[in-house]
């Protein structure tokens, strides 16, 4: 808050100018150089990859010739590839949301326990993140079992009728979520801990003379002040369950009968199981132009806002 | 408006005492600054008068009401934060008019209250920026008006100028005190200048160690300090303080201050003094009392011939320290008379104007 206006600081001395201009021009190129190694890095592992997968969705399926937008064309025309795309929106954008509300709701909670024991919460609330998910996820698979399973059992005794958890195309999906939601809130709550505890407490205190209660401190302080942080914990998390693998790949293997397939598993099993890599190329570059169009609409507001506070 | 009333106030932070102990009437729309050094406990009573500390046991009184168990929201107060505590999200307007809002004001009333206390501020054009935006004396002037839109039953000021820089808090310190009197409301005021104390206070509470020390107007604690503390805190430079012995002078008290300087207690004083004839006590003059020799030394003064140690001019006055005993006495003289440091000068020291100490107490005889 201390540092007012000082970013248009522009125009320097017009006769120092040629000077300047000669030095920086000096500077950016021993800048350059000192980034070039990690240029090469960053080329070599996200910019080949990209581009051999973009050159594989253009090959045939036994990879020999060249068939420019075949491979799309098809995708087009079958439903499980719309299938697929409406799934995995459906799977990352409510799983977003509901890993969001759960981490700002426990992150609220855990602001609020004294200093002291805060720690002890913190980490315990963080293990469902730490453990690796396909392990977790194994443990939920055999809680969602048809006829062993724990919560079956608890719906028996409570003279529930019985779920099949995994079977039923809707409740294969409310678990596919489920977990999703349980092993990634943990992310969003000690990111928007770390907002909240960088709101200053005056602020609230102010609030609180102003006559604002709980609720209206969270939606008119807390919200606004932790904007940027909420958009881009969810962008990434979005980009991230956009792109899951793991948890659908164990729970559901995509079924019922591809019902819970997102890309990254169709993707998965039209090139290995399929033996048309290219076609799994082709399915995975879809997430790009998607995840472009979120990051956008974002991020639009994000840099706009960025020193605000 | 309403008066405030502090019975017997105290807070423990876990097992340390912030406060221990205080009584305060404040009287509908007095001006009322509560000073003293860091960790006297100014704050923390400003902010259990605010609700934003709850008292460990005590009454505290708004109006009639004992508020003791309201949240802050509901005792219609106003603060000034010492970093202002603007909401950073929400322009100037917004800021001012927030209050306003949650209690679900008419927007025209509103929008009247905010442009009225933006007149005042001199802040009209500022109310569609943002706090970043600001300087430091402007997001000052938002605070207050933030204060005042909400028209309360008291402003709560907690050290609201100390994070402004020398110039501008002088500044400020008027234009409080301006606001002051255009709007008359009961206002408890927290600082630990005690020159903002002197100057904005209707009665200053001179506060120490989590306890009262003095309660007064401004020219009551400069002139009849009741102890040692409040003796050295208000004034600056602050008064000397000597430890001394009263002897009998033959027909007068004198004040023995070493073995060549004795200065004698004048004849309006002796009774209250002789109790403590022979007993060691802490002799304090101010440096505004020890001044250069004019001619004949008035009645009720004393003079005497120093060596100067250090001489500090500063324009209007020049300082003047000298050591008695080991301890180093300032005095204020005229420039013009000052002599340079090493050199012999001959000072008047106004003995009406002494307070003397019982060491045993710290309490002013």
């Amino acid at each position: 808050m201390a540092d007012a206006v000082v970013s248009d600081v522009k125009t320097p001395a017009v006769g120092r100018r040629v000077g300047r201009r000669s030095v920086s021009r000096h500077r950016s190129i021993v800048g350059f150089l000192f980034a070039l190694p990690l240029i090469a890095v960053i080329a070599g592992l996200v910019v080949y990859p990209a581009g051999y997968a973009i050159h594989l969705a253009t090959l045939n399926k036994s990879m020999q010739h060249f068939v420019g937008f075949d491979n799309f064309r098809f995708l087009f025309k079958r439903n499980t590839f719309w299938m697929v795309v409406e799934q995995s929106c459906l799977f990352a954008v409510t799983a977003v949301i509901f890993k969001a509300v759960v981490g700002f709701v426990v992150a609220h909670f855990v602001h609020n326990i004294p200093q002291k024991g805060q720690r002890k919460w913190r980490g315990m609330l963080l293990v469902p993140w730490v453990i690796p998910p396909a392990m977790s996820t194994l443990a939920w698979l055999w809680l969602f079992d048809p006829s062993y399973s724990a919560f079956n059992w608890v719906f028996a005794h409570l003279g529930i009728p019985q779920v099949a958890w995994l079977g039923n195309a809707y409740w294969a999906r409310f678990c596919v979520i489920l977990v999703n939601v349980w092993v990634g809130s943990p992310f969003f709550m000690i990111m928007y801990l770390a907002a909240l505890k960088s709101v200053p407490e005056q602020l609230h205190e102010a609030a609180a003379i102003d006559g604002a209660n709980w609720l209206q401190k969270i939606w008119y302080i807390n919200l606004p002040m932790m904007r940027n942080i909420i958009q881009i914990t969810a962008l990434f998390s979005l980009i991230v369950t956009f792109a899951n693998f793991d948890i659908v790949k164990i729970l559901t293997n995509g079924g019922p009968v591809d019902q819970t397939h997102v890309f990254g598993t169709w993707a998965f099993t039209l090139a290995i199981w399929g033996n048309d890599i290219p076609l799994g190329a082709s399915v995975s570059l879809f997430m790009a132009p998607i995840l472009a169009v979120a990051a956008f609409f974002i991020l639009r507001n994000v840099r706009k806002r960025g020193n605000e506070a | 408006m309403a008066q405030v009333a502090l019975r017997n106030i105290v807070k423990m932070f876990d097992k340390t005492p912030a406060v221990q102990g205080i009584d305060l009437d404040i009287a509908d729309r007095e001006f009322i600054v509560l000073v003293g050094p860091s960790g006297c406990g100014k704050s923390t009573t400003l902010r259990m008068i605010a609700g934003l500390e709850e008292a460990t046991s005590g009454e505290i009184y708004i109006g009639d009401q004992l508020v003791n168990d309201v949240p802050p929201k509901d005792r219609d107060i106003a603060m000034v934060f010492q970093n202002y505590a603007l909401y950073p999200h929400m322009t100037v307007y917004e800021n001012m008019s927030f209050g306003l809002r949650l209690k679900k004001f008419p927007k025209q009333e509103i929008k009247q209250r905010v442009e009225a206390a933006a007149q005042i501020l001199d802040i009209t054009n500022l109310l569609d920026r943002r706090p970043k935006a600001l300087s430091g004396g402007q997001r000052q002037r938002v605070a207050m008006g933030r204060a005042i839109v909400r028209n309360p039953k008291v402003f709560l000021f907690d050290e609201p100028l100390s994070n402004l820089d020398a110039k501008l808090r002088v500044q400020m310190r008027t234009e409080i005190k301006k606001v002051h009197q255009k709007v008359t409301t009961t206002t408890v005021y927290v600082t630990h200048d005690q020159v903002e104390a002197m100057t904005l206070a209707d009665r200053v509470v001179v506060m120490n160690a989590g306890r009262i020390e003095q309660i007064g107007p401004p020219n009551e604690l400069y002139h009849n300090p009741k102890t040692r503390f409040v003796a050295g805190f208000i004034g600056s430079p602050a008064m000397n303080f000597l430890p001394a012995r009263i002897v009998n002078g033959g027909s007068n008290l004198a004040i023995r201050l070493s073995e060549k300087l004795s200065l004698p207690v004048p004849e309006s004083r002796t009774a209250r003094y002789k109790p403590y004839i022979d007993k060691e006590i802490v002799f304090g003059l101010r440096p505004e009392d020890i001044i250069e020799k004019r001619g004949a030394v008035p009645p009720g003064s004393a003079a005497f011939d120093v060596q100067l140690d250090v001489v500090e001019p500063m324009g209007m006055e020049t300082m003047v320290y000298f050591i008695v005993d080991g301890i180093e006495v300032c005095g204020r003289v005229n420039p013009t008379a000052a002599k340079e440091a090493g050199e012999n000068m001959d000072l008047v020291a106004d003995m009406t104007h002494m307070h003397l100490i019982d060491p045993a107490t710290d309490q002013v005889i």
